[in-house]
């Protein structure tokens, strides 16, 4: 980390390089072990069979309520999707409440509906909780933390690891990207654009099971969320020190969204998911991959959008819609809107 | 999309691209002045596309780039007056001043706020009638009739807590003072959005006096080279004029709504560019009518000028003299997340761009 930094700013919290640089700078060097160093999206415990994966995570989403769900639906979706893609069936969560003094009762009973409804979609027992209200002023509205145990098969403990991966492997992902970041920026922004856009906020448990049901195949899966499906991949390419190839026009994007991207000077690939998954499996898994997805309601618009290749290695390059080529990079910092 | 798809066909690039092999005979270099043309560029790999002998160079155009370290240390004084808010445009936050930069300042507790109209700073301003809001005024003739706007709506309702720092620019003295400089060029690709409001007759001069071609250009890969394309015919010709491509937007009269709010409020004044220096007559003062709103004249502070930083050559990448790969601290002491210089800061600085596309 820059030895300059001698505050927390807010890029520290994007899930970019600063929040990279600071997970290995300060948190890895005083927690580190030998489960936490994977740094995977579920710690994978030893246990006996059935294993146990476990996770967790804070929301602290401003606005709470946007388009497409709101901070308690995504609280559940967020650590459900972690353990998903892990290659585990999520099966308890706990949930903590941090209130401001003076929070509407009834949006909390909203959220807490909410938050409910989703742990019944998928299908997951919340099991604990905690509840904490503090003083105006010291935080905003609410913010909630979940976390969540998983049951996972002996054979799918490596999905999260990237262990298998070689050239010629196939990157998928179920449908458009950028639209959970691009609906909070427009809720929180009061933008006024006329063309909707919808958070993607979904539990993506039962989808992800269906596919690790239908196929062996699977090599490695992450939910493409704060730093968007660059960043993922960048650390994907980065950890099995392979090339990534991506395809502009493979990539699907909702008009409402390349609209806001153009006019805020944004990348798409760049922007946050709450209900997407990427997954990289050999070439000739895909087919019955983008089958099974295809047939499950959160994922009728997947697609092969690049593959795994032996140049640049540790790099991911965009075939541009108009041929060209270039470097998409990990995201720096919080994704700034341009000036004209 | 409509105005996005039907500018990024690849079929009809490939078409402009033959077309330029075939008309290109001399070498010309063009200079494409703003940012967004510069990202645009970089961003659809437009520079491959062209014979050897047209040479593009990036301009000073970008408006965070420009803007002096002395405006960046000036506008974290403001932070510190007492229950100051600043509002500023995203992409200033992060660029560094002399010893800090408004991202570390906020940090550090003082009010600064990210706005996407300086109308946003005037609500603020409404809700908060005890604190003084210095809105940091940044931008060439794009952003400056907003700021203009907004002046006039702040004396229109009383707001007597509304302040604007300016360091507003406008783009016609730079370009010439940068061919008066000897900066080899044959043409400009114009900005679009500037001459939107402007009109294209602040041109002229580069046309007639200095022998300079000039095509008002839009930001799609398309636009671009049909721009270069029609400077190309223009000066194998050896008539260079001032042309628009950009006509869906632009009209030689300009905006003449924006460019009547801008003059209303502001004139012009002697101004500093980050790296460039002085430029006579290249900035824009908040005329003495309007002074109630101008922080410099409300709140005067004195801000010493501090030195460009070492081993930073954004002064000769701005005048197209260099390239960032000819600088020794670009990509490895100068990066996005840790800038020396502001054309690392923007998105749309050069160096950023020839950063995150290189390849």
């Amino acid at each position: 980390m820059n030895p300059k930094e001698e505050k927390i700013l807010l890029s520290h919290g994007n899930g970019g390089r600063m929040m990279h640089n600071l997970i290995e700078d300060v948190f890895l060097k005083h927690f580190g072990n030998n489960i936490l160093n994977e740094q995977t999206d579920s710690a994978i415990l030893p246990a006996e069979e059935p294993y146990l994966a476990f996770t967790t995570d804070s929301f602290v989403i401003d606005p709470i309520f946007f388009p497409g769900g709101n901070i308690g639906k995504l609280s559940v979706c967020g650590t459900v999707n972690d353990l998903a893609v892990s290659g585990a069936t999520p099966r308890y969560i706990s949930v903590s409440f941090i209130i401001e003094e003076g929070f509407p009762m009834k949006d909390l009973e909203i959220i807490v509906t909410s938050l409910a409804e989703e742990a019944r979609i998928a299908q997951v027992n919340i099991v604990t909780g905690d509840t904490k209200v503090v003083n105006r002023g010291k935080c905003d509205k609410l913010f909630i933390n979940t976390a969540g145990i998983g049951m996972i098969r002996s054979e799918e403990r490596m999905i999260g690891k990237a262990a298998d991966i070689k050239p010629g492997d196939v990157i998928i992902i179920n449908g458009t990207i950028g639209d959970h970041g691009m609906a909070v920026m427009n809720a929180r922004e009061d933008f006024h654009f006329k063309s909707p856009v919808i958070s993607d906020c979904a539990s993506l448990n039962h989808l992800i099971r269906a596919v690790l049901d239908a196929t062996g195949g699977v090599k490695f899966m992450r939910d493409p969320t704060r730093g968007g499906v660059a960043t993922v991949l960048n650390e994907l390419a980065d950890k099995i020190n392979l090339g990534i190839a991506l395809n502009e026009v493979d990539i699907p994007v909702s008009n409402g969204v390349k609209a806001m991207c153009e006019i805020l000077g944004f990348d798409p690939l760049h922007i946050a998911n709450e209900g997407k998954v990427l997954i990289v499996c050999g070439e000739e898994e895909s087919p019955v991959i983008l089958e099974t997805l295809k047939s499950h309601p959160l994922g009728n618009q997947s697609v092969v959008i690049g593959k795994v290749v032996d140049d640049h290695p540790g790099k991911v390059v965009l075939k541009t819609e108009t041929g060209g080529r270039r470097l998409v990079d990990i995201l720096t910092g919080d994704p700034l809107p341009r000036i004209c | 999309m409509k105005y996005i798809d039907e500018y990024r066909k690849k079929d009809l690039i490939l078409a402009v691209s033959e077309e330029l092999k075939r008309v290109s005979k001399k070498k010309i270099t063009l200079m494409e002045v703003c940012g967004g043309h510069t990202m645009a560029i970089h961003r659809f790999g437009l520079h491959t596309l062209l014979p050897p002998s047209i040479r593009l160079l990036s301009g000073p155009g970008c408006p965070v780039c420009v803007s002096s370290q002395h405006f960046l240390d000036t506008a974290i004084a403001y932070s510190k007056v007492p229950g100051a808010i600043i509002t500023t445009y995203g992409d200033l936050i992060r660029v560094p001043g002399s010893v800090s930069s408004l991202e570390k300042e906020k940090a550090n507790g003082k009010d600064i706020r990210i706005v996407y109209s300086v109308l946003d700073s005037l609500e603020i301003a409404r809700n908060n009638p005890g604190r003084p809001l210095f809105f940091l005024g940044i931008g060439f003739e794009t952003t400056a009739p907003a700021t203009a706007a907004a002046i006039v709506q702040a004396k229109t309702d009383n707001i007597s807590n509304f302040f604007v720092l300016s360091a507003h620019k406008v783009m016609p003295p730079v370009m010439k003072a940068l061919v008066d400089e000897g900066v080899k060029i044959d043409g400009f690709i114009a900005p679009g959005h500037v001459t939107a409001i402007t009109g294209t007759a602040i041109y002229n001069d580069l046309a007639t006096v200095y022998g300079l071609g000039v095509v008002v250009a839009g930001f799609e890969p398309v636009d671009m080279m049909q721009a270069i394309l029609m400077l190309t015919r223009q000066l194998e010709a050896g008539e260079p004029k001032v042309e628009i491509q950009y006509k869906r937007i632009v009209h030689h009269a300009g905006n003449t709504i924006a460019a009547g709010f801008l003059n209303r409020v502001f004139e012009p004044r002697d101004d500093r560019w980050r790296g460039l220096g002085t430029i006579p007559a290249s900035g824009l003062k908040i005329r003495d009518e309007f002074s109630a709103f101008d922080a410099e004249k409300t709140f005067p502070l004195t801000v010493p000028v501090p030195t460009d930083p070492k081993g930073c050559i954004c002064g000769s990448i701005l005048r197209g003299l260099k390239t960032p790969n000819d600088c020794g601290l670009f990509a490895t002491r100068c990066t996005p997340s840790d800038p020396v210089g502001a054309c690392m800061v923007s998105g749309e600085g050069t160096c950023a761009t020839y950063y995150k596309y290189r390849s």
